[in-house]
């Protein structure tokens, strides 16, 4: 993977430039179709801060996804930068998590398999009893310390979600990338996973960005959220600030005023 | 016990004994009475069908040889020759080479393991008396003397088995690696996808002459059991294309997101491979080699056959080719057990394919 150091320029609103986590500026997602190109995401603009935690809405089809596989590394940029941390991102690594909408575990192994193969290359120079640490830390951290050793095809999809976001968290990456991570779940288990994510993100507090179609989950979790515009060629369509004090709590959220008004605003967005 | 018992019969897919077990422990006795009568006594009465089909066939098959031979003495002597037909029918010296009863299909197979016994004792006579030669000829380094009698039935399955093991593991170290290989490039998968295309339906004569030739030539200073080389190569290249087929298959077919999770996970492509892509291709992969084992068993009796190497294949040749009065009984027995053996090999596969792969629930 090739590295490019960012000169720390100063920008408008006074912070440097390497004070964002990711910095992603012009980018632009174009297929070759038959018909000529298709145009998913263009000169797309966003900065995400040092432990902030957006999500990103937006209706199917627009481009969120494709956004966040390119952030990834795993799907071609055919214009504009990402910078990560202080990388410029070209193809995927450890540093840039992904916690995916199916659990994509590997199913001939065990959760905590699942979860060492990760650590054991973010963390190649630790000792064994380290990596051990680490995995079942975070292991227990979702609530599967006694699950640990069971193989992945043997646990419910939420229980292998859960073991998706272990996996996520203990590679220690700058960024974590959630690519609705909840929307193969009944609505049961769902909260008790956001409830999870809440937790475990706010002892970690790893940048994240997580796309959803779930107006009440981004705000439950985000500091902000992107409005994207429908595609072809979508776009940053609005920005809600989400103002809420962290750590956040569920209950106390939905008797909070204004959460119907951020509700509102984002409901009014995606409907028009 | 009785739920170790069960499970261990339903790993093995003898799963079917199932209600006896239960019911000998004395568990809900009118279901599991049900579940007897349709797993077990049903499969019973369709076997007693089909000896008692067996048994009417082959007699009317009998009969019309028998009318046919008594007709023709009759156009050709009159009743005096007739008479003469029918004595040498009933003392044996006409045969009647018709498909056996199964009574004497049994008859054939009881006297297969007499005939083993027999020459299993010769065998071990002749061992003890050439014992103390023998041990002077390893001294002297020299090459001991064998036994050279004629194989018994037990030792003609036993070489078959050995050959279409030696076939199954030539298959196996062919097909599993270039099936890999070529799941994993696609450029390679489209350049030799006409080798596989046009290799894989040739029959397995045609596969056993190929070898032959080969072979043959190679082998033309080694002074050892050519035949059997012969015949678990060629074994062991009819059978593999399966698992060559499925291996790549699985390979080219992985599972994206895991591919993704590996990318992301900076895996090495050694990990990559061993790791993920094998693993997640096991399923596949032993699928095939279940079906390699089948077709090596299927196609070992025809190229024993041709290669002369002593077992099942040369052992039904020989016995059609000697045509006496329980020749085709022993065929037919022959071909039970060849059946049986397969229905076990398949059964040992299917227990390894279950303990080595995972299943997605």
């Amino acid at each position: 993977m090739e590295t490019k150091e960012i000169k720390g320029t100063r920008e408008h609103n006074g912070l440097f430039r390497h004070e964002y986590m990711l910095d992603i500026s012009g980018l632009n997602k174009t297929y070759p179709t038959p018909n000529g190109d298709y145009v998913v995401l263009d000169d797309l603009d966003l900065k995400v801060k040092k432990e902030e935690f957006i999500s990103i809405i937006g209706h199917s089809g627009c481009g969120k996804s494709t956004l966040l596989t390119m952030i990834a590394g795993l799907n071609e940029i055919s214009k504009g930068t990402i910078i990560a941390g202080n990388k410029t991102v070209k193809g995927a690594g450890p540093d840039r998590a992904v916690i995916f909408q199916s659990p994509s575990l590997f199913p001939w192994m065990t959760a905590y398999e699942n979860v060492m193969i990760g650590v054991k290359q973010v963390f190649a120079h630790g000792s064994k009893k380290e990596r051990d640490d680490i995995v079942k830390y975070y292991l227990a951290k979702v609530g599967l310390e006694d699950s640990m050793f069971k193989k992945a095809k043997d646990l419910s999809q939420g229980m292998q979600q859960r073991v998706g976001i272990a996996r996520a968290f203990a590679l220690k990456p700058k960024v974590l990338l959630l690519d609705e991570p909840f929307g193969m779940l009944d609505s049961l288990t769902r909260g008790e996973l956001q409830d999870v994510l809440v937790e475990v993100w706010n002892q970690e507090k790893i940048t994240a960005i997580m796309i959803t179609h779930d107006v009440d989950e981004s705000i439950l979790l985000a500091d902000r959220v992107i409005m994207m515009t429908s595609g072809p060629r979508a776009k940053v369509g609005d920005i809600l600030e989400i103002d809420f004090e962290r750590p956040r709590d569920r209950a106390a959220l939905l008797d909070h005023p204004d959460y119907y008004k951020y509700r509102e605003h984002l409901i009014n967005f995606l409907e028009h | 016990m009785k739920d170790k018992s069960i499970s261990i019969l339903k790993f093995i897919g003898l799963g079917f004994f199932e209600p006896i077990v239960r019911l000998a422990a004395g568990e809900e006795v009118k279901k599991n009475l049900t579940e007897l009568i349709k797993k077990v006594v049903f499969p019973l009465v369709s076997i007693f069908l089909f000896i008692i089909l067996w048994s009417v066939g082959s007699r009317a098959l009998y009969n019309t040889e028998r009318n046919y031979k008594i007709e023709t003495a009759r156009t050709s002597g009159g009743e005096a020759a007739v008479t003469a037909e029918l004595a040498r029918i009933e003392s044996g010296q006409s045969t009647i080479n018709s498909l056996p009863a199964p009574g004497a299909v049994w008859e054939a197979f009881k006297n297969l393991i007499a005939d083993h016994k027999a020459i299993s004792a010769k065998k071990e006579a002749f061992y003890e008396r050439v014992s103390a030669t023998n041990e002077k000829l390893a001294a002297q380094g020299k090459k001991e003397i064998t036994y050279t009698g004629r194989p018994s039935f037990v030792d003609q399955v036993m070489t078959s088995l050995k050959t279409v093991f030696a076939g199954f593991i030539l298959a196996l170290f062919l097909a599993v690696p270039i099936g890999m290989v070529l799941g994993l490039s696609e450029t390679l998968r489209s350049s030799f996808n006409w080798f596989i295309q046009i290799f894989k339906p040739v029959s397995p004569v045609v596969w056993f002459l190929l070898v032959y030739m080969i072979v043959k030539t190679l082998t033309l200073t080694y002074d050892g059991d050519v035949s059997f080389v012969i015949s678990f190569i060629a074994v062991g290249l009819c059978a593999m294309w399966a698992t060559l087929v499925n291996t790549t298959l699985g390979v080219a077919s992985v599972d994206k997101d895991y591919i993704n999770v590996a990318k992301v996970l900076n895996l090495s492509v050694g990990q990559k491979v061993f790791k993920i892509v094998l693993p997640s291709a096991f399923p596949l992969i032993f699928t095939g080699l279940r079906i390699t084992v089948s077709v090596a068993w299927m196609v070992l009796i025809a190229i024993e056959l041709l290669s002369q190497s002593p077992g099942l294949g040369t052992f039904v040749w020989e016995e059609f080719q000697n045509g006496a009065n329980d020749s085709n009984a022993k065929i037919i027995a022959a071909m039970f057990v060849i059946g049986l053996i397969g229905f076990l090999l398949d059964r040992i596969m299917f227990s390894i394919q279950k303990l080595m792969t995972f299943t997605e629930a």
